[in-house]
């Protein structure tokens, strides 16, 4: 069974909402993320969403482009990414890790060549953020054939008839996009998310997981109210823009956040 | 093989032309998307809407622009004659108005009230600015901090039509990331905007209906030639940013097999240097951005190279997904020109003519100054002279060392 998979059974088994931190790779530089997803993980991350940087990051606000802009300045690419993968699979092998980014890259590395190395580095799921289930016809497959799961998006906008495509085609979990909007945007209304995740849950059997506009323990448990997983990225890269000279300062205050929010979704 | 008359049923259901074209974006657009491809479906072959698009092209644009015969720098190139696409007499000065006329009506039938654009060299800005003053739609119009610099005419005018400016400091801060912007701002306000994209990029349906709204221009220059010359030309040139002008011209001649085709792209400091924009004539790899699969300049690792070119509107690292493909089949012959040629070609139309091009139209000229001479006096070539060179005064008299 994939890490994904298995680690939502544990979950429901134990009552619990996932909690699944993003962070961009190679943010503040790349020599730090391997440590950073350790760090997450003791604060009771249960699956990593690991950003791939990208130049021209359109669903991303200011918080995460620049994010990208920092590990590209030390010239993070998916070859980097692998590797951290692999240095973090050799302490953790429980811990699924996805790999969360647009197709450029993967496009100009190829599908198969791409696809090997995630699966042999320890990947269990990739988000390609521009690649609807309709454009993935090919890589879909590709994927699948090393056992890596295709994890799609949801938006409020999605029509049931594109929910239904899109559930079909989805493996691990289905992200909902909680907002209109790019990542980092303010505002959450969780009874109009639980309306949405409603007609969602008849056509689909993944899990739910909610992210864009979760901030701290209250919205954190709010939204685990309504849904099996909640996504948090722009507040913890937030705390790495802080503290960029400070770069030793940057797991503490990470490991407070989620140690928030994972309190506040276990209590 | 691809023949020549099935380019003219892309692109597939899906948006695709072969290869290329697509509808890459994230899951929030689809619906929007999805929507706007129902309203052109329902409205492309409806003769009230052509007529109505018809109409503000002859009352408010001025079309037909004339087919104009450039007798005087024809024979000072020694070869071909050459006819110019008067396509910078329309209304604001440029192309870009035939799609945002169009594309205003659709913005009318989905009833949002506020339209957005990304612009380079501000034509495309000022186009949807004028659309939205007629209609009375708040427009925001996203511009690279660095064109804003550089075509600060334009920023102004669409200040005047009462037009929001917003300068995007991102990235090269150039078109690709004022179309970055752009779709952010468009994931965010979905429900009430209408995005009016300036060239035939973008998620499908963009890159077919500014197609079909540009055609018009390739309509009109194919009637004016048979009527004019006598005959169908025997060359077609163009430039390519993302490729509006271009294809405006070249669709309706697609199938017209004895009439070459010319791209001409942006060649910055020279293709050899790696300091241009012309993703065909340099053979980018293949790649996906902003919506779309087609040739992108992009490093190793994936990540979008920045471009260099004289003129803003053809500062871009991607192409429309259709001519990617024209390109692979062999329709349309991709080449660049690089700044220099451009600048040259800009005084020699000036000087010799009396009309002075818009940088971007005067890489179409550069070339047609290599390709004339190699032709014969019999022989004719049509140009889309895309826009007027009003807008890049400044820039032009700035390498002169003059400021004004
Ligand atoms: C006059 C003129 N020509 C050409 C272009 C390039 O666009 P396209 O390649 O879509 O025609 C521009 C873009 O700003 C322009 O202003």
């Amino acid at each position: 069974m994939n890490r994904i998979d298995q680690r939502f059974a544990t979950l429901k088994a134990q009552g619990r909402t996932a909690l699944i931190p993003y962070l961009t790779a190679g943010d503040p530089a790349p020599q730090y993320t391997v440590g950073f997803m350790h760090a997450l993980v003791e604060a009771g991350a249960d699956i990593i969403e690991l950003g791939v940087p990208f130049s021209d990051p359109m669903a991303d606000g200011p918080v995460i482009q620049k994010a990208c802009e920092r590990a590209l300045k030390h010239g993070t690419r998916l070859s980097h990414l692998f590797a951290m993968v692999r240095e973090f699979r050799s302490q953790d092998t429980d811990t699924p890790v996805v790999l969360m980014g647009y197709l450029n890259p993967i496009e100009r590395m190829g599908y198969e060549a791409f696809a090997d190395q995630a699966s042999e580095a320890g990947v269990d799921g990739v988000l390609t953020v521009d690649m609807p289930p309709e454009e993935a016809d090919e890589f879909g497959p590709v994927l699948k054939a090393r056992g890596l799961q295709s994890i799609f998006l949801v938006a409020p906008t999605t029509s049931d008839a594109r929910a239904g495509t899109i559930s079909a085609h989805g493996e691990g979990y289905l992200y909902y996009v909680s907002l209109k909007g790019v990542t980092g945007a303010a505002t959450l209304n969780v009874e109009e998310i639980d309306e949405h995740l409603a007609p969602l849950r008849k056509l689909s059997d993944l899990p739910l997981c909610v992210g864009f506009g979760i901030r701290d323990g209250a919205t954190a448990a709010a939204v685990g109210k309504v849904a099996e997983g909640v996504i948090v990225g722009s507040v913890l890269v937030g705390q790495i823009a802080a503290c960029v000279d400070d770069p030793a300062a940057i797991a503490p205050r990470l490991k407070d956040i989620m140690g928030e929010m994972r309190q506040a979704l276990d209590a | 093989m691809t023949k020549f008359s099935d380019l003219t049923r892309m692109p597939d259901a899906r948006g695709h032309f072969g290869a290329y074209g697509g509808r890459f974006v994230s899951e929030t657009l689809s619906f929007a998307l999805e929507e706007l491809e129902e309203t052109y479906a329902a409205l492309r072959d409806d003769p009230d809407f052509q007529a109505e698009f018809d109409h503000d092209l002859a009352h408010y644009v001025g079309r037909p622009s004339p087919l104009y015969h450039a007798e005087r720098w024809s024979r000072e190139l020694g070869g071909a004659q050459i006819w110019l696409k008067r396509e910078d007499l329309n209304h604001t000065g440029a192309h870009k108005v035939n799609n945002t006329i169009g594309q205003a009506l659709l913005a009318k039938k989905s009833g949002k009230p506020r339209v957005i654009a990304e612009t380079g060299a501000g034509q495309h800005g000022v186009a949807t600015a004028t659309v939205a003053a007629r209609l009375g739609l708040e427009c925001a119009i996203y511009m690279g901090a660095e064109d804003v610099q550089r075509q600060k005419l334009n920023v102004y005018r669409m200040q005047l039509l009462g037009a929001k400016v917003i300068p995007v400091e991102s990235g090269s801060r150039t078109l690709k990331d004022a179309m970055n912007e752009a779709l952010r701002d468009w994931v965010t306000n979905v429900d009430n905007t209408f995005y009016i994209i300036g060239t035939v990029a973008g998620p499908h349906p963009y890159p077919m209906l500014v197609r079909d709204f540009n055609a018009v221009a390739g309509r009109e220059a194919r009637e004016q030639s048979l009527k004019q010359i006598g005959r169908l030309p025997d060359a077609l040139i163009a430039c390519v940013g993302g490729g509006s002008n271009a294809l405006g011209l070249f669709y309706p001649f697609v199938e017209d097999e004895d009439v070459a085709m010319y791209g001409v792209e942006a060649g910055g400091d020279g293709v050899e240097t790696g300091r241009h924009a012309a993703p065909l004539a340099g053979n980018a790899p293949r790649g996906v951005l902003h919506g779309n699969r087609t040739y992108l300049m992009s490093d190793e690792g994936g990540q979008v190279s920045e471009t260099h070119s004289i003129s803003a509107g053809l500062d871009y690292p991607g192409v429309g997904p259709e001519h990617a493909l024209w390109k692979d089949v062999g329709r349309v012959n991709y080449v660049a020109a690089n700044d220099k040629e451009v600048l040259e070609a800009f005084r020699e139309l000036t000087h010799v003519e009396g009309i002075m091009p818009a940088l971007e139209s005067a890489h179409a000229l550069a070339y047609a100054k290599v390709l004339a001479p190699t032709m014969r006096p019999d022989q004719h070539i049509v140009i889309n002279l895309s826009g007027r060179g009003d807008k890049d005064i400044l820039t032009v008299a700035k390498l002169d060392g003059i400021e004004i």
